[in-house]
């Protein structure tokens, strides 16, 4: 018999030492699928490397995928930071993108100097009242999030829809239901090759890190999240700490979806998101929250799905073992939380 | 009129099947967000054995075990490894859809072979099948279609009267007080998580055998997600999925019949709908003070040598 | 009569904490037994392994002359021992009866005709009545109460422990209560009831067992003793800790709190008609069993929890409506270490210093947090008050149950509080850290800071308070003069004698 002890406490190393290992096995568990389609792993996983960092452009592209992950995984730390489990990222997205539609569609002869601060602002908007909405339920009501926000994912989604085939539809597109493109005033301009969303992104990185380490309301936002109680017995107004998060954290993801609509796709669609506010959740959640560890964790996410599709042609390896390396390590790292805080005795 | 239902219940048998698989989940206080990943596990491993054996029957029991085997995985790190089950639900759905991409990519632009086509064949019920109206929309179906039928009603009958199903819902209001009471919570938990998601490889398997039929990527698009919130508005009552999963099933193919009407409403403000009512159900539950799913939903259980 | 239960030399640890040490009894059928000890004697642990929920470290358990191991509570279940906890393991949205047979059912199917006729039967057997179909939340204590019983009794137990029971029940329901005990103890049933209500003890039981820091006492039979002796073994010696007592005279008066009641969720008085003065300079010690309405005094008065009626005047002013922050800026400062010591406070994963912060962080302008002087306050109460630390910035869960406290005393001290109330705040602390922390009440007293401290250890409060409050079931037993009275007269107000009483038995 096993008996299963709680630890007193594990040194630093230790932690790392298990989280590493964690992740060893779970491409050791993965390569079990490169097998089966009779390749080497070792080579299979050195192609996906070069699919993602072998040139200068799929760097490129592998850094420009990473930017909407790091954006979003950034808002989500902030309500994760709060236990606030805010699963409606994909959603806040696809509002923060509408909102910088709005903008760019009926506004778009403005200057892009004013133009596209203009966007970020809608954005951001319309990506906290997207949050604001389950948040403020459970400021006041305890409703539960996870399930409120994923739904509100889904009325995102269609109202974007409506607008895609209805009244937003582009009539110079030959009857395809698609929104028209954004004028040259509405897309972020590039820098060193990349749009220049990796400026706000490295700015957000260090705001969010700033924010929560440095300032009293990132500090009041820990607080809420680990004890209401206590942060009761400190004097804090929990319910406008958490609104003020939630806010926060919309807001950021919403400028995931300004970015996307602007610089990537130019235009607004459904596809706008594609399930980065899922993936993003994910982000944070290996990152422990860190925004500067999440800056690593995006581009390796990144990496790993464009290797997927490299190795597609390289190899004729279905992309998706890039899913399957994604969800491994997530299960294995979810897992190794339990050998941080326990330990195993046997039982004579 | 007759069409529009008969069409509604094909469209809702999916959701039908995932929302039970999720319900007896969650009634055993998990939450097991992963059903979009059991789903298309379970699609690809029901294809894939069609295709091979050309047995209806074995297709399903290779659905019904990938989807199980998806939601082991998840019962192993939530219940013994006591991880935050909401992003093991998301691991689960990315794992589930990485693998079924990857095994399904072998079958894309295959078809179902004729052996289990046949087997699942729309078949009128006697008797049942004639009764004017209701007949020809209920019982005029595929096979596949009346397992669901048998299924929710075997699950109704499990929940409310046998001890295990009573049980079960112990455990998911307060496990603490069916532990003390000599229920081992741990297995149930295991042995229910397991059963979820088998219905919902049993779903994936309906559509790549009956409804689109083939394999695809994003095959469910999307309808894991809406189980899991529909789950909810069925109020964690297996009878209730009829009605749940054949409105949004209606709702679904709803837009295109109403303009033959005359009627134009979006399609798309329609499919929003289940979503405002579920958003509802769970505001109006919360501000009443009552939560109506199992108290321990989310939380992990385990008893504490202090 | 025979021996139905034998335990030997039971032993139980947690970690480094003995719980139980040297327990031998022997008991007999158709007996009702009273498990009498103070808070932290040792009698849930004790009870936890004959109901199979804790395994013995050491020692053995024979029922009927037969050596057994309980893996799980359903193994002592299935031997036949039932226990009613206080905090009661039932589905709140389901009715009574399939409470009762949750774990029980035979066969597949659930037929609820025959688990009926069963269930009344049993109910009938012992005298006792309740809705069958009505949902536990629905249900008042009492009956939730009956609903335990009768699920125990369900499963053919013959031996029931019953954990504090009449702690929630009113004097009515507590007749009936016994009434259904004396039923059960006719049927042949042996019964364990662990209470601190002596004059419940001496009308129930047939023999008492006493015990003390985690041993077995004495086993006494009731019709043999009284009241003072119970208190006094309970009790035991009086242990002399040299704790300096300062006198501040003449201060003025600060806190008066009148009549308070305080209600929880369930609408029961957790506080009733709580009223007593406090003066500048002067330490208040409150005594009283665990959940005597502590807790909720604590929490009233620092704002967290709202009181249902009644005031709270300080230095003019009432707090009944301020929030917590209000009473803070005012200088109350309240520090209460709950069992489990991390519980209100202080965060367990953040470093000494961001706890150190917690109540006056909102008071630095500007964006940035300076952690700056925290560091330096840090530092001072480790060598101060000996902290033992990896490290300022280490997260204080790593940090030793002694040593916690200490950092949240040491907060609390540091706002110079005028009004300063301190709960159990050397639970578990060693003598050199327990006195530390006396000197540094002292030094408040000194500075004419009113202190209300409340305390498990008789002996610290009688050497350390001024004056001490009494309180029992939420209720002021009495206030005495700490130099005028000894552990004896407490241990009687403790248990639910009022003052009066007493002075009127010394002198009648």
């Amino acid at each position: 018999m096993v008996k299963i002890l709680k630890r007193k406490e594990i040194s630093h190393g230790g932690k790392i030492g298990i989280q590493l290992a964690s992740i060893v096995f779970a491409f050791i568990f993965a390569s079990i699928f490169i097998l089966m389609t009779k390749n080497n792993p070792v080579s299979v996983y050195f192609s996906m490397f070069q699919g993602a960092f072998g040139t200068g452009f799929r760097f490129k592209e592998t850094l420009i995928n990473a930017i909407p992950l790091l954006i979003t995984a950034l808002g989500i730390s902030l309500a994760f930071k709060m236990k606030f489990w805010n699963i409606g990222a994909e959603g806040q997205i696809i509002m923060g993108a509408f909102g910088a539609s709005y903008f760019a569609l009926f506004h778009g002869d403005l200057p892009g100097i004013i133009l596209i601060p203009l966007m970020f602002l809608g954005g951001a908007v319309c990506g906290s009242i997207w949050g604001l909405i389950p948040g403020f339920f459970r400021a006041y009501f305890k409703t539960n999030e996870t399930i409120f926000t994923l739904l509100m994912n889904y009325i995102a989604l269609n109202f974007i829809t409506y607008l895609q085939y209805g009244p937003w539809k582009d009539p110079d597109a030959y009857g395809f239901p698609k929104i028209a493109r954004f004028g040259r005033n509405a897309v972020l301009p590039n820098l060193m090759g990349i749009h220049i969303g990796w400026i706000v992104a490295i700015i957000l990185v260090a705001w969010v890190y700033y924010f929560l380490h440095f300032t009293k309301s990132g500090y009041e936002t820990a607080v809420v999240g680990e004890s209401e109680n206590t942060a009761v017995y400190a004097g804090m107004n929990v319910k406008k700490i958490i609104l003020r998060t939630i806010i926060l954290s919309g807001a950021v993801c919403g400028i995931t979806g300004v970015i996307q609509a602007s610089a990537v796709a130019r235009t607004l669609s459904v596809n706008i998101s594609g399930g980065i506010g899922y993936t993003a959740i994910i982000v944070a959640w290996l990152s422990g929250l860190n925004p500067v560890i999440a800056l690593v964790t995006s581009v390796l996410f990144s990496a790993m799905v464009q290797g997927g599709n490299f190795i597609q042609l390289s190899h004729n390896i279905p992309s998706a073992v890039a899913d399957i390396l994604q969800g491994t390590i997530l299960f294995f790292v979810l897992g190794n939380q339990f050998f941080i805080n326990y330990r195993l005795q046997r039982n004579k | 009129m007759e069409s529009f239902l008969t069409a509604s219940i094909i469209a809702g048998t999916p959701l039908l099947l995932a929302i039970l698989g999720e319900i007896i989940t969650e009634k055993s206080g998990s939450l097991n967000l992963g059903v979009e990943g059991m789903m298309l596990m379970g699609a690809i491993g029901g294809f894939a054995t069609a295709y091979y054996t050309d047995s209806a029957l074995i297709a399903l029991l290779a659905a019904m075990f990938c989807g199980g085997l998806g939601a082991l995985i998840f019962g192993f790190i939530t219940v013994t490894l006591r991880a935050n089950q909401t992003v093991t639900g998301l691991a689960l759905t990315i794992f589930g859809t990485g693998v079924s991409n990857y095994f399904g990519s072998g079958f894309v632009g295959k078809v179902v072979p004729e052996g289990v086509k046949k087997s699942f064949a729309i078949v009128k019920i006697p008797v049942l099948g004639d009764i004017p109206f209701v007949g020809s929309f209920l019982f005029t179906q595929s096979t596949f279609i009346y397992l669901s039928y048998i299924l929710v009603i075997i699950a109704g009958i499990y929940l409310y009267h046998t001890r295990h199903g009573l049980y079960l819902s112990a455990i998911g209001e307060n496990p603490a007080a069916a532990d003390s009471a000599g229920i081992k919570v741990s297995l149930y938990k295991y042995v229910h998580i397991a059963v979820g998601g088998m219905l919902c490889g049993l779903s994936g398997a309906f559509l790549s055998l009956i409804y689109v039929p083939a394999w695809q990527e994003n095959l469910s698009a999307g309808r894991g997600w809406i189980a899991v919130a529909l789950v909810i508005f069925c109020k964690w009552n297996p009878f209730m999925t009829f009605i749940g999963a054949y409105l949004f099933g209606g709702l679904d193919i709803v837009g295109f019949r109403l303009q033959q009407y005359d009627i134009h409403v979006s399609q798309y403000i329609i499919n929003m709908l289940p979503y405002v009512i579920t958003i509802s159900m769970l505001i109006f539950a919360s501000v009443r003070g009552k939560s109506r799913g199992p108290k321990s939903l989310g939380l992990n259980y385990f008893r504490e040598d202090r | 009569m025979d021996t139905i239960i034998e335990v030997r030399d039971l032993e139980k640890h947690f970690g480094s904490v003995v719980a139980n040490k040297n327990i031998s009894f022997k008991l007999k059928q158709n007996k009702v037994y009273a498990l009498l000890g103070e808070n932290g004697a040792g009698k849930s642990t004790l009870m936890n392994m004959l109901s199979g929920i804790y395994k013995p470290d050491k020692g053995e358990i024979f029922l009927k002359g037969e050596k057994i191991i309980f893996s799980s509570p359903k193994d002592a279940i299935k031997n036949g021992i039932g226990m009613i906890h206080q905090h009661f393991k039932l589905v709140e949205n389901k009715s009574a009866l399939d409470n009762i047979i949750l774990g029980q059912y035979n066969g597949f199917f659930v037929n609820r005709k025959k688990i009926r006729e069963k269930v009344m039967g049993v109910c009938e057997e012992f005298g006792l009545s309740i809705d069958l179909d009505k949902n536990i939340e629905d249900m008042s204590i009492s009956e939730k109460q009956t609903t335990e019983i009768i699920k125990v009794l369900y499963r053919g137990s013959k031996i029931l422990i019953l954990d504090e029971p009449t702690a929630v029940l009113t004097p009515q329901e507590i007749t009936n209560l016994f009434r259904i005990m004396n039923n059960m103890r006719e049927k042949g049933c042996t019964l364990i009831i662990i209470t601190h209500k002596l004059h419940e003890i001496l009308e129930i039981s047939d023999e008492v067992i006493i015990m003390r820091k985690g041993q077995f006492i004495e086993d006494v039979i009731t019709s043999e003793t009284n009241e003072k002796e119970l208190t006094d073994l309970m009790v035991g010696e009086s242990v002399d800790l040299k704790i300096e007592r300062v006198v501040v005279p003449d201060g003025r008066e600060i806190l008066h709190v009148k009549d308070l009641v305080v209600e929880d969720r369930d609408r029961i008085k957790k506080l009733n008609g709580v009223s007593f003065h406090l003066r500048e300079g002067e330490v208040l010690g409150v005594a009283g069993l665990a959940g005597s309405g502590q807790k909720e005094l604590c929490e009233t008065l620092n704002g967290v929890i709202k009181a249902t009626s009644g005031d709270i005047i300080y230095e003019g002013d009432s707090l009944k409506n301020k929030t917590p922050r209000e009473i803070i800026e005012k200088g109350v400062s309240m520090s209460f270490i709950p069992e489990d010591r991390l519980g209100m406070g202080l965060i367990a994963p953040m470093s000494m210093t961001d706890n150190l912060i917690l109540k006056n962080y909102y008071k630095q302008t500007g964006l940035y947090l300076d952690r700056k002087d925290a560091v330096i306050q840090g530092e001072r109460l480790i060598r101060d008050l000996q902290i033992k630390t990896p490290g300022i910035h280490h997260p204080v869960k790593q940090l030793s149950g002694g040593n916690i406290q200490k950092i949240l005393l040491g907060r609390e001290l540091d706002t110079h509080p005028h009004l300063l109330i301190t709960a159990y705040a050397t639970r578990g602390l060693d003598v050199q850290s327990s006195h530390l922390i006396y000197d540094e009440i002292n030094k408040q007293k000194q500075n004419n800071v009113g202190v209300i401290y409340v305390g498990e250890d008789l002996d610290v409060l009688l050497e350390l308070s001024d004056r001490i409050m009494v309180l029992c079931d939420g209720e002021i037993t009495g206030i005495v003069d700490a130099t005028a009275t000894d552990r004896e007269e407490l241990g009687f107000l403790m248990g639910g004698k009022k003052l009066e009483e007493i002075e009127g038995a010394k002198h009648g």
